[in-house]
């Protein structure tokens, strides 16, 4: 095996690659070898630097110091990305970077649309080049759909698609699965296994250790800014893995605690959300569920199953769609906002942070803070000291990594992120939170300790709904699991009931149509 | 965790900061009349029009929006205050005359100015119109009732009283000057201590997520307009007072200047990101500026050209050293 590896070329080499942004040490002294053929899997903590190699490497800044050589060991320094991929190197982020108002063919080739003899667009061969990339990925839509009114998982793949259409020596795929369903997930490793076929170098970052073992060749594992570990994956466990991401030894598996529940905290009853669009199909449809303190309730589903709508419509954000009853605390409400909802004692922490979770220009103390402004007050004035008295045992609790609180939240990484939206929301003590894939980008190490969090809460006499679509997340987490399949509650089992099968079965469209 | 200061932001501003002594120290190289008590008070009772105007900008380009209605309220809400102190009002198909005193009628300029606002923020919210249509059109409509108004005439001699505002002094300095230093406190603490201020930025820096947040988006837009006709109108019975006189055509094109200072002052103009002190900065800036070609003897037009370029490069320096956007 490991002669193999040898004799495989390499494409790209970094070179003790360092990287400092103000406050931080980013990237130190890092090499890395990316080789024909093969995929390198790049793990590591949230805010371990992963995403910052990969965005020097593919030429969206600069690093301090270090080279980076292409095979034939040209050393070479690129500009911007334009000029990484005109050499062969393609990236697709962790965020998506698409212009929603433009149509998916105009989005893949953006910038290097195919022109006619004329000079003008060929947009036929635009029309043609995109079909056959979505052929690829098996998406089923035009490529005259705008990008706007696709699904995320379907935006995530146009970004591969657009990748892809680069036609590179040298792929990196930041968490590329991380809003993808299960279907989607087995194309994208389809499209991985013929390009390695085709002599193509792939760099995979995931917090998901599931998928490595479908893919991936040679494992890099970095902690605070170093490369820590480097094999062949086959050598490899995954407790070693752990182990050197954390850089100590791993504390126990999640066990969760099972508590009396108490008394009723959230019922949903026959609740509706139709859909905004001309179709009017409904989103959610005739949905009821029963919450009780000191209890977690599960919602699995798979993508658009309705299962983030239920929650907003929970949360009063379309109450002009929303049908049904909600009661609190055993009282009917009817939300016309959040701000209802929130006075009412809930708090929903919502699943896509970079378009609802979070205000990138701001800090993180005032991200943090922003939905319980009220208790940092001092004479009707927001006081700084109280702010952050306030904001900083939840910060902490969750163990963000950033250099100090008045960090602009943009600059933290995307895991680190993820945990600020968490903090906001318990920073509100909400009786009732809702959760919309809290995990979603969060390392292995810190998810275990968010998953320990919940059943603190749930311990304190909170009622609690986690959205996930992690079927290990939703089994470990949950007393009671709902199981949504198009919009509709296709099953409700209890912790002892819920065996994978089981769930997955209720999650899978034919039976709702059989069921009933 | 320590609680370093936001290093970038400072740094925005300490440039335009450098720049402002930059200008002055070259500026009183090139003339002997620059750097003298009696103008600078001149600058900056010049500035203190723009100033207003500039701080109600602020309020609504950190919201995410643009107010391009802001030289015509000026004008009309001037024109009111002129009207009424002059004139007072009758109302039509009726014998009901109302005279009003020189403070009901300041009163009244502000309201109206405070109306239009408050019109450009319901259409914006409630009709959802783009804040760049929604007030271009009350540009229109407001310069239409100026000249409705006056009936195209300017409205002079406004009495000593009125013209107060204008040309009265506190320990030698302009009233306008006082004016404007006080709006700058006030907003500075607005905008910084206040939960209005934080949901203002936030409002800017994302909508959806600030809804999501509990926060009423359309109230706080309809309030930032508001504050920004208000501050229109304070304007405008600035300018109707020192020249004792209502032009129907005051404040043509002011909003442009406005804009000019809330960019040179770092303020992005897609909202979330600035502050009132660049503000400050970039009114001083321009201020000085025109100033200092003035006393050069600088062709007026080339002025134009000049101030141009200022602005451009000035927004130049600031997309250079933005912060590149993670992950793009
Ligand atoms: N533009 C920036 N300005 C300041 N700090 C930054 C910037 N970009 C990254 N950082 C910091 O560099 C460190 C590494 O971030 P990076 O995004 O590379 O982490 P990551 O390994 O990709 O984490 P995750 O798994 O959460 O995505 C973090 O502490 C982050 O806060
Ligand atoms: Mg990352």
């Amino acid at each position: 095996m490991s002669d193999v590896a040898i004799s495989t070329e390499v494409l790209l080499a970094a070179e003790g690659i360092t990287k400092t942004f103000p406050g931080v040490r980013a990237l130190e002294d890092v090499s890395l070898r990316v080789r024909a053929g093969r995929l390198l899997a790049l793990l590591g903590e949230n805010g371990a630097g992963k995403s910052t190699l990969m965005n020097v490497l593919s030429g969206v800044f600069p690093p301090d110091a270090g080279t980076i050589r292409l095979g034939d060991g040209e050393s070479v320094s690129f500009a911007n990305p334009h000029a990484a991929q005109a050499r062969g190197i393609s990236i697709v982020h962790q965020e998506l970077n698409l212009v929603p108002g433009l149509s998916i063919a105009e989005n893949i080739w953006l910038g290097r649309e195919p022109r006619s003899s004329s000079g003008f667009i060929d947009y036929r061969r635009l029309h043609a080049d995109t079909a056959a990339i979505l052929a690829r990925l098996d998406l089923n839509v035009s490529p005259d759909t705008l990008v706007g009114d696709l699904r995320v998982g379907q935006q995530q793949l146009v970004e591969i698609g657009k990748a892809l259409s680069t036609r590179a020596r040298v792929l990196i795929l930041d968490e590329p699965t991380s809003s993808l369903s299960s279907h989607e997930v087995e194309v994208l490793f389809g499209v991985i296994a013929e390009l390695k076929k085709q002599g193509v170098g792939l760099v995979y970052i995931t917090h998901k250790f599931e998928e490595l073992a479908r893919l991936c060749d040679d494992v890099v594992i970095m902690r605070d800014g170093r490369v820590v570990g480097e094999a062949l994956y086959s050598e490899l466990t995954r407790e070693r893995i752990v182990q050197l991401m954390a850089g100590r030894e791993s504390k126990d598996v999640f066990q969760k605690s099972t508590f009396e529940p108490g008394a009723e905290i959230l019922k949903v009853e026959g609740v509706t959300l139709a859909g905004g669009g001309a179709g009017r199909r409904l989103l959610v449809d005739d949905v009821s569920l029963t919450l009780h303190r000191r209890e977690v309730v599960g919602i699995f589903g798979l993508v658009g199953a309705g299962r983030t709508e239920l929650l907003e419509a929970i949360f009063g954000l379309h109450p002009d769609r929303t049908t049904g009853r909600v009661l609190v605390r055993g009282k009917p409400v009817s939300f016309r906002s959040p701000a209802d909802a929130i006075r009412a004692g809930l708090a929903l922490a919502p699943e896509d942070r970079k378009r609802d979770g979070l205000i990138l220009p701001m800090s993180v103390a005032a991200n943090a803070s922003l939905a319980s402004l009220r208790r940092t007050l001092r004479g009707g004035l927001v006081s700084r000291r109280r702010e952050s008295d306030y904001i900083l045992p939840y910060v902490d609790r969750f163990r963000v990594k950033t250099p100090s609180l008045t960090q602009i939240v943009v600059n933290l990484s995307g895991g680190n992120q993820q945990k600020i939206i968490l903090a906001k929301w318990l920073a509100t003590e909400p009786q009732v939170l809702l959760l919309d894939e809290p995990t979603r980008g969060i390392d292995v190490n810190a998810k275990r300790e968010i998953y320990a969090f919940i059943d603190e809460l749930a311990g304190n006499g909170l009622g609690l709904i986690v959205v996930s679509s992690e079927l290990p997340e939703v089994l470990a987490l949950s007393d009671r699991i709902v199981v949504m399949c198009e919009g509709r509650k296709t099953a409700e089992f209890t912790r002892a009931e819920a065996t994978p099968e089981r769930v997955l079965h209720a999650a899978l469209p034919d039976r709702a149509s059989l069921a009933s | 965790m320590p609680l370093s200061p936001a290093i970038k932001g400072q740094f925005v501003q300490l440039r335009s900061l450098i720049a402002l002594v930059l200008m002055t120290i070259a500026l009183s190289l090139l003339s002997p009349h620059f750097l003298t008590t009696d103008n600078g008070i001149n600058i900056l009772r010049q500035v203190s029009i723009n100033m207003c105007l500039s701080i109600g900008m602020t309020l609504v380009i950190l919201s995410g929006g643009i107010d391009l209605s802001v030289g015509a309220i000026l004008g009309f809400a001037g024109a009111i205050a002129a009207g009424l102190v002059k004139n007072g009002l009758s109302i039509p198909g009726t014998d009901v005359h109302l005279q009003f005193t020189t403070s009901g009628a300041i009163l009244a300029g502000v309201l109206v100015g405070a109306l239009l606002g408050f019109h450009n923020g319901v259409a914006i919210t409630r009709f959802r119109l783009p804040p760049f249509i929604a007030t271009l059109g009350m540009l229109s409509i407001a310069r239409g009732l100026a000249f409705l108004w006056t009936g195209g005439f300017p409205i002079t001699g406004l009495g000593a009283d009125f013209g107060f505002i204008g040309t009265g002094a506190w320990l030698g300095v302009p009233l306008p000057v006082w004016i404007m230093a006080a709006f700058i406190v006030l907003f500075l603490v607005v905008t910084k201590r206040t939960r209005f201020g934080r949901h203002l930025y936030a409002v800017g820096g994302n909508e959806r997520a600030a809804r999501l947040t509990g926060l009423n988006v359309s109230r706080i837009k309809i309030a930032v307009y508001t504050l920004a006709g208000a501050l229109a109108g304070v304007a405008g019975l600035i300018v109707t007072a020192r020249l004792d006189s209502a032009q129907p055509n005051a404040g043509l094109s002011y909003e442009l200047d406005a804009i000019a200072a809330v960019v040179i002052g770092g303020t992005s103009l897609s909202g979330g990101r600035g502050t009132i002190f660049g503000t400050v900065l970039g009114c001083l800036i321009i201020g000085v500026l025109n100033n200092g070609l003035f006393l050069l003897n600088v062709p007026p037009m080339l002025q134009y050209v000049i101030k141009g370029y200022v602005i451009l490069v000035a927004v130049a320096i600031d997309q250079a050293s933005a912060p590149r956007n993670r992950d793009s």
